[in-house]
Parts: C-alpha cells; structure tokens; sequence
C-alpha cells in the first residue's frame, strides 16, 4: 500500500489510491469485452459443442469411414457392428458416414441462414428504432407483417420452385423469413438506447449518424444481436432438417433430416431399426441443446437477476428464510459469536 | 400526514379503513373505448391481410410447371380441347395482363370463390378446406392451448419458487422443444403404437368407420388424437414455461411484490394477481406472434400421423402443384393467424390497463 501522504486522511489515500494506470485496451482485452456475454459456464459449454460439430462439419471427408452413398448389397438393414458402428440402410450405406457428411450441410445452411437473417434484422430493428415518425412504423409495421405471416407453409410453397434448389438458397429462404423476430427486439432496444444520455451527447457532439450507430449503438446491442443470431440458428437448423423430412428439399445433398426422410420412407420406424433413426435425430437435438445452452448464458447476462434470483433464495432457505414469506423472521442471536460486520451482511436493510 | 389537504372526491370518497389499503380494484370510471389504439390495430390487420394475399397471388405464377400439364401426366386420356379448357377455367390462360388478372384474383377472393381443385376430382377449393379444417382446429387449437396454460402456469410457480428443485424442469423442457418435432412424432409412434400398441398408428379415426355424431366415434378420434396432442405440447411447453419463469423473475423484484407482501397479503394472492398477472403480458404477446409457428407446425405434425387436416392438404396440394388448393390453404392459414392475433390483442387490451390508456 502507498504510503499517505503526510497530513492527508487515510480515507482520502484509500479512495484515490486505485487509479491505476490503465494500460491502453488491447485488441484481445477489446475482443474479450465485446464477447463478455459468452463467458459463463452454459454458454462455453454450448460453445464447445458447436465447435465439435463445426469441427466434424469440416473434416468430414477424413472422418467418415465410407463414402455416404456407397451401396453394398450384401449388407442391408444391419445393427451396428465393428465395421459398420451406427449399423447400415436398406441398400447397406453406412450410417456413421451419412450422419458425418450430414453434419456439413446443417452447420453451412445453419449458419448462412442465421447470417443473412442477423444483417436483414440489424438493418430493418436498428434503423426503425433510431428512426421517429411514419419510416419507423412502416418499418415496423413491415416487420410484423413478416412475423404474422405463417412461415413454413410459405417455404414450403417457395422451396418446390426450384427443381434442385442448391445449400444457399434454402439458407437464403430461410434467411428471409427468419429475420423479424430479431428485428422487433432490436428495435424495442434501441428505441430505449436512443434517449440515453451517451446517444444524446454524441449527437449533440455533431457525430454523424453512421458514427453514433455503429460505434455507440451496436456495441450495446452485441448481447441482443448474438442471441438473435443464436435463435436463429437453432431455427433455421430446425427449418432445413423438417423440410429434408417433409421432401421439399431433394435428397442429393445429405443432411440429417435426409436421413430421417429415407428412413421413415423405409419403414425404419415400424422395424424398429433404431440405429438408423436415432442417431440423427440425436444429433438435431444435441446441436438444439447447445445453441439453447448459449442462449441460456447470454439471457443470464443481459439480465442478472435471472440467475441470482435463485442464489439468493437458495443462500436465505440455508438460513432457514423462506424467501417467500413476507413475515422476517426473528431469530435470537447467539451472544457474540458473530461479528456485527456478518449480522449486517445479513440484514442489510437494517 | 400529507401536506396537502385531500381534494374532496365527492361520492368515491370513502373511509380509508373500510376501503383498506388492500384494494385492489380500481375505482371503475367510464369505460373508454380506445379508438385510436384500435385504430391503428385494424390498419395492421387489414396492410398484413393485403400484404398476405398479394403473396398469395403471386406465389403460383412464379412457379415452374403448370397445374395442368400435371393433372394430364395423372389422367392420360384427356385430350387438347379438354385441356385448354381445364386451363380456361382454372384461369391459368395467360393473354390477360397480369393486372387484369389481380383484379380478377380479387373479385374471386370477394365472391369467396376460390377455384376448383384438380387433386380432388374438381371439387371446389373452399368445400375440400371445410372438410379439413375442423380436424386441425380441434386438434392443435386444444393441444396448443392446453400447452400455453400448463406452461404458462408452471413458469409461474417455477418463478414463485425460484431456487427450489422444481428449477430443473426449465433446461429440461427446454429440451424438448429443442428436439425436433416430426422425429418426435416418429419416436412417440414407434414407442406407443408399433410396440406398446396402445395408440393407433396416425388417421384421425379408424379405417372402417364415417364421421358421425356418436360416442364411439367420438372416442375413436379421442383415441387416435391423444398422441398428436400429447407430442404438440410436450414438443411446446419449454417456450411457455422458459418465458413465464424469466418474467415472473423480474416481476417478483418489483416494489410493488414487496409492497403487497408487507401489506400482509396471503401469498397465493401475491403469486396470482399481482406477479402472474403482470409476468402474463409478454406471454399473451408471444402467444400471438408465435401463432404462425404453431401453422408451420400443424404441416408437419399431420404429414407424421397423416392427419386428416389443412397441412397435409397444403403439401400434397404443393407437389401436386394444385395451385387452387395451395392458395386456398396459404389463405386460410394466414387468415386463421390473423383472427389468432386479433383474439389475443383485444385479450391483452383487457388485461393491460395501459394499452387502453393511450387515449388519455
């Protein structure tokens, strides 16, 4: 501890002895507080798995012990052996390498989807909410029109104009019609952004309005904006994969939901052949848990009580308080076994 | 004491202590109507109508193939005159500009006709709906309304008691709804029907029997709806219940909890009417907007237990390319979100004081 000063108040030394010199923001301790919001424990875990499906996604080829179409007639429907681990189809592919090959299609369609929607959303959400007057509404109004109409029915009718629709436009469909829900959050946040002071004193500085948006603004959305993208990743995945099921999308790329198309039209659900259906539809669900995982932490960051809420009651049921009870409880002390700091930690209203 | 002397309110001035401080009615004044609130709504409506409708229109002629050259795949022995005919009265001739034929599009909209369908042996569009219709309002109006409450209910008590074990049935109902649907669906039936038995396999009734008003048909649709239903709000509580805990989180923080609370209010009082009734809000939102989700969902559903319903109409209407009936289904679809969301503005009007307030 410095020394004080001669003649200064200790307090005074206390209170100013913690201007450090604050070392100039590197670009990594820049990087780390942009991403804050993923640095808990739910949202690294979901992070993890990601990363192994991405990871899977792009050495698939090395993987995947066959080729995924490669027919061997002389093995079908079997269970999963050495040769085969996840078993084989009707015409003897294996299943593993479909499933490996799948992963690619999904996390492509995935995220390209997600990207596409989060730029339609920051776009239309942040322009409507900085925005006043008619532009707003319509904007909004544009936004709600997408949130109403029904989405998968309008895919549907929209994936059959295209005899062999390729990855991107199925992203770049589900893309469109995914963006509003993101949109109409941004922009409620920003409307509420828009009358802080900092905004205020920007503009009033004469910042351009491209300034006062992307340095002042977004950096206060970014926990907003990733769990947009978050939502709609896990839609958009959930999207492809349905409408692999339902046929809508032709089956010459795999995916997941391919593989559930062939092995419902094979019966696979009525023979009980499990370890054709299960693990993909695992997959689809391990994937949905991450995302909702990340989901979980960015919720518990933006809004802290989420998560301490449930600290608290617990700390005071320890104690022998229902936190619901609205009577406070009288407890005699024991004689000076606890040190009037504890008692104020626990009674702080006193 | 105050200050300020009470102004006197005349007859609504009542003894503090018989009133209490418990009220928890407000005073009823006139009720206003909120014309510019509802306003606004109905141009909404009416824009997302139009915006709807004008999608519709286009949605077939952007559309590769042609309704009749697949209907004459399927029945060969039609000849040429016979064909341009179909395509005369299905409106498909294409001399007229294309907004001459918007106009026509409407006036037929209008009239309620809605063309004829090819798939089903020229019957008209609005009569192959009709008939379906009521099996997917039955079935996912009760299932998702049974999901709302049961979740919306449980996020409540969850919320209430926060910290408590019953906190991991959020990540686990999250879960479920992470899973998706149609192999939901696929599981429940190769589990329930094909092994246990207990369940019959998809159709809204038995093979042999016909719609009729009597108790065993009545129970054979029960029979065969009960696993639909079940998977629907299994696959859609987590929603519900993840949003109602999250707010009744915030809610309970609020000054007026405490407030009711030390007031002495008896705890079921302070759970239901004051912190479930404001964490309900957001909920009704969502409620409405996800409505077009819970439409999307209805196609998949009755493709996996191939439901007599709208959705299967909408996908064999799609690869048939029966443009009538796809139309016609996307309409109904978008008018029953429509009519879904208008329910529940006015129910969160009644809900929401200050929704109503606007006015003043």
């Amino acid at each position: 501890m410095n020394a004080p000063a001669a003649g200064t108040p200790e307090t005074l030394a206390v209170r100013t002895r913690t201007v450090a010199p604050a070392s100039a923001p590197t670009f990594g301790s820049r990087l780390g507080a942009a991403f804050a919001m993923f640095r808990n424990g739910k949202s690294l875990t979901g992070l993890a798995i990601i990363g192994f499906f991405v990871l899977i996604a792009l050495f698939a080829d090395v993987l995947a012990p066959y080729p995924p179409t490669k027919v061997d007639n002389a093995r079908r429907f079997e269970p999963p052996s050495a040769d085969h681990w996840l078993g084989t189809t009707h015409i003897g592919e294996d299943v593993l390498s479909q499933v490996i090959h799948g992963t690619r299609g999904v996390i492509v369609v995935g995220f390209l989807a997600a990207a596409i929607a989060t730029v339609i959303a920051i776009a239309v959400g942040v322009i409507a909410g900085y925005l006043r007057g008619w532009k707003s509404e319509s904007l909004s109004a544009l936004t709600n029109v997408f949130l109403v109409i029904p989405g998968l029915p309008l895919i549907i009718i929209v994936a059959s104009m295209f005899e062999e629709p390729p990855l991107w436009v199925i992203a770049a469909v589900l893309g469109i019609t995914g963006w509003a829900w993101g949109a109409r959050v941004l922009r409620a946040q920003t409307m509420s952004l828009r009358n802080r002071d900092f905004i205020q004193a920007a503009r009033a500085n004469g910042e351009p309005l491209r300034r006062i948006v992307t340095v002042e603004m977004l950096p206060n959305l970014m926990a907003l904006i990733a769990a947009s993208f978050v939502g709609t990743v896990t839609a958009a995945i959930l999207g492809l994969t349905t409408l692999s099921y339902i046929g809508v999308i032709p089956v010459t790329t795999y995916n997941w939901g391919t593989i559930l198309n062939w092995a419902s039209a094979q019966g696979a659900f009525r023979q009980n052949q499990w370890w054709w259906y299960l693990p993909p539809g695992l997959c689809i669900a391990l994937i949905g848990v991450a995302l909702s995982l990340v989901n979980f932490g960015i919720d518990e960051y933006v809004n802290p009580r989420l998560r301490s809420a449930g600290e608290r009651a617990r700390a005071l049921r320890k104690k022998g308080i229902d936190v619901n009870d609205a009577v406070t409880a009288v407890r005699s002390i024991p004689a000076r076994t606890t040190t009037p700091d504890d008692e104020l930690a626990q009674n702080p209203s006193r | 004491m105050t200050a300020i002397a009470p102004i006197p309110t005349g007859e609504t001035h009542d003894d503090a202590l018989v009133v209490g401080t418990t009220a928890t009615r407000a005073v009823k004044g006139h009720a206003r109507v909120p014309w510019r609130f509802l306003g606004s709504r109905a141009l909404f409506y009416l824009f997302t109508l139009w915006a709807a409708l004008t999608i519709n229109f286009f949605l077939p002629r952007m559309m590769k193939g042609d309704a009749v050259d697949q209907y004459l795949a399927r029945n060969r022995n039609v000849s040429p005159e016979a064909a341009e005919a179909l395509r005369a009265l299905l409106g498909l001739d294409t001399d007229k500009t294309l907004w001459q034929q918007y106009l026509d599009y409407w006036g037929l909209l209008l009239r309620g006709d809605l063309g004829v369908s090819l798939l089903h042996g020229l019957r008209p569009v609005t009569e192959v709906i009709a008939q379906a219709l009521p099996w997917t309002i039955g079935l996912v109006g009760f299932a998702t309304i049974v999901s709302f409450a049961i979740g919306t209910i449980g996020g409540a008590v969850i919320g209430w008691r926060r910290g408590s074990r019953l906190d991991a049935l959020v990540p686990i109902t999250t879960f479920l709804g992470t899973i998706p649907y149609f192999w939901l669906g696929l599981l429940a039936i190769a589990v329930f029907s094909v092994n246990l038995e207990w369940f019959p396999i998809g159709k809204a009734y038995g093979v042999g029997s016909k719609p009729e008003l009597s108790l065993e048909f009545i129970g054979e649709v029960i029979h065969h709806g009960t696993l639909p239903a079940l998977t629907i709000i299994i696959a859609s509580l987590g929603g519900w219940m993840l949003g109602m805990r999250n707010m009744m989180l915030t809610v309970l923080d609020e000054d007026y909890i405490t407030v009711a609370q030390a007031k002495g209010m008896p705890n079921r009082r302070v759970l239901w009417g004051y912190a479930a009734r404001n964490a309900v809000l957001p909920q009704i939102q969502s409620f409405a907007l996800s409505i077009g989700f819970i439409v999307g969902g209805t196609i998949v559903m009755e493709m996996v237990f191939s439901y007599p319903g709208v959705g299967k109409l909408l996908l064999d209407a799609t690869n048939a390319k029966d443009y009538a009936l796809m139309q016609g289904v996307f309409l109904i679809l978008t008018i029953s979100v429509l009519v879904a969301n208008i329910i529940a503005d006015i129910a969160y009007a009644f809900l929401d004081p200050r929704t109503r307030q606007t006015e003043a």
